[in-house]
């Protein structure tokens, strides 16, 4: 059960020169993706762009064809509240249940603001934050 | 001044006897060597068929690559109890080269340093600062052992700390220097910006990679030196093989223990006097490794004029290679050594681009790869590990330091024919 809150963001491998977003995001369009959230991590020279999309695996094999090094990685979304105090108490509650956090990004969306979470052990991580009483997003919405 | 004034100005028909009647006594060094003994008889030739120098031409030549598979000591013509010491270089394909030398192997090789240092007016009121890389490099101890014979105070600073080097030049007293010219570049800026003249230091020999006429004006202005050229290469003992006299047009090479020739490095063929092209050297003293006409790669000219000093011919200085080696920091670098290294790392492609700079009169080395399939698993931590696995290996092989740049698939161009996959930026220096 736990497995259902599990999420596969793609990771993009990219360069760090001008062009190299548009490009991966100019071919998920083309493909009709609709990105939800996403983030830019870099270090000497190059990057990953990690992003959640509504269909994982055909953005995988979209940019795989065009030459990208592309993989899934999962990942995990905690709902917040999107007001003062939102990231604060899921905060609390990843701190409380002793969840390290490896990286994360947030996005605000419509019906709430959401926190991607890369995590040790995604499963244990589920358990606890439910356990606490924190809400995630359900993986049958990235298809 | 001479240190051996028989032998330097030896006459040229007394010079031709004893050449001869050396590479007589090499070719039977070389018989004791399987190599040899099988190239000759590949070649149909056998020793007792030289009988004129000329007749060198009908030996065959003998490549770096073979030195390598000789790997470590195929090549030693002497058991190993009378070798004293060993000296390696890096290779071509990863396996680095190994060079022995017996007790009169290392007395000879002095004697080509002192010979050198003597000319160029040192002795033993010097205090000779030997800032090059000690150890395995052989322009360390070669320069080190030479500077002693003569009798000089010898200061075995080697490479590093720039500014201490230039504290202890101050301290000291130092007279004359050796390193690679790029360093001494580094040495005069460090030296400029700590508000030291220097004043003591008189000489600088620079050698290990080549440098123009520009750069001994600049190293002259800045360091207050006559600046001297010098060649060699570890095959041949290392430093000692050609030297700048005082009148700096040329570099006499030591011909009573080298025989020299220009060849076309395409053809194979010797080339008419004063024409330009490979050197290929036998020497004609070496006990623990005799070559036969080895094709060093460097390309010179044999000088036709004669010289004021009274010392016999000299060669132009280097002016390039007939191969593809690198010259970095002083270390030879083959771009075959960094495929052979990369083919061997399943996270990255074959395909590769070398990017060489100078920054801050150092060289740099930026190796750029492409991730394979395999290599990504998504997270930035295993890319920066694998980037730094890369540059372990390449430290290992190549012995200096690299920046590995990850670029994506297939946007590093592709050759046709022969690759040209370095980029030297660093201009002449």
């Amino acid at each position: 059960m736990e497995k259902s809150y599990i999420i596969k963001q793609i990771s993009i491998f990219s360069e760090n020169r001008p062009g190299r977003l548009a490009a991966i995001a100019g071919a998920l369009r083309e493909a009709k993706i609709n990105i939800f959230a996403f983030s830019i991590a870099e270090a000497d020279g190059f990057g990953v762009v990690r992003a959640l999309v509504d269909r994982p695996e055909d953005a995988h094999r979209t940019l795989t064809d065009l030459g990208f090094r592309v993989s899934f990685t999962d990942v995990i979304g905690v709902k917040m509240r999107d007001e003062p105090g939102g990231l604060s108490d899921i905060a609390s509650i990843l701190g409380d249940a002793g969840i390290n956090i490896e990286y994360a990004y947030a996005y605000s969306g419509k019906d709430a603001a959401v926190l991607i979470l890369r995590v040790d052990q995604a499963e244990d991580a589920v358990q606890k934050i439910l356990g606490r009483g924190g809400e995630l997003l359900k993986a049958s919405l990235f298809r | 001044m001479f240190w051996n004034r028989e032998m330097e100005t030896i006459r040229p028909d007394e010079l031709a006897d004893l050449q001869l009647k050396r590479l007589k006594w090499s070719l039977a060094q070389a018989q004791k060597v399987g190599l040899y003994q099988r190239k000759f008889k590949e070649a149909g030739i056998s020793p007792d068929d030289i009988r004129t120098l000329d007749d060198v031409e009908k030996l065959p030549f003998t490549y770096k690559k073979e030195l390598q598979a000789g790997y470590p000591f195929g090549l030693f013509a002497v058991p190993m109890k009378e070798i004293a010491r060993l000296h390696t270089t890096s290779g071509t394909t990863g396996k680095p080269t190994v060079v022995g030398y017996t007790r009169q192997d290392l007395d000879n090789w002095s004697e080509l340093i002192a010979r050198n240092l003597t000319m160029i007016g040192l002795g033993e009121d010097d205090i000779f600062q030997n800032a090059v890389n000690y150890g395995l490099f052989t322009g360390g101890l070669g320069f080190h052992y030479g500077a002693e014979k003569i009798g000089a105070t010898v200061l075995p600073s080697a490479t590093g700390n720039t500014r201490r080097q230039i504290e202890m030049i101050e301290d000291f007293g130092v007279t004359a220097i050796h390193c690679t010219p790029s360093y001494a570049l580094h040495l005069a800026e460090v030296a400029e910006s700590m508000g030291k003249t220097l004043d003591t230091l008189k000489t600088g020999i620079f050698g290990a990679e080549p440098w123009s006429e520009n750069t001994r004006a600049e190293l002259e202005r800045r360091l207050g030196v006559k600046a001297y050229d010098s060649y060699g290469l570890s095959e041949m003992y290392g430093p000692g093989v050609a030297f700048e006299c005082p009148e700096r047009d040329g570099l006499h090479l030591w011909h009573d223990c080298y025989l020299a020739e220009i060849i076309d490095p395409k053809t194979g063929e010797r080339l008419d006097p004063g024409e330009r092209g490979e050197l290929v050297i036998t020497p004609l003293v070496k006990e623990a490794l005799p070559l036969i006409r080895y094709r060093t790669g460097d390309v010179t000219r044999l000088i036709e004029d004669g010289c004021a000093c009274g010392r016999g011919q000299k060669i132009e200085r280097i002016t390039g290679r007939s191969d593809d080696m690198m010259v970095i920091r002083g270390i030879n670098v083959f771009p075959s050594q960094i495929e052979h290294v990369l083919r061997a790392l399943p996270e990255v492609g074959e395909q590769f681009m070398v990017y060489i700079d100078r920054v801050k009169h150092l060289d740099e080395m930026t190796i750029e790869v492409e991730m394979s399939r395999a290599g990504f698993s998504g997270e930035l931590q295993d890319l920066a590990r694998m980037q730094k696995k890369i540059s372990g290996e390449l430290h290992n092989v190549l012995g200096l330091r690299t920046a590995v740049t990850l670029v994506e698939p297939g946007t590093l161009p592709r050759f046709e024919g022969k690759a040209k996959r370095v980029i030297d930026r660093r201009g002449a220096i």
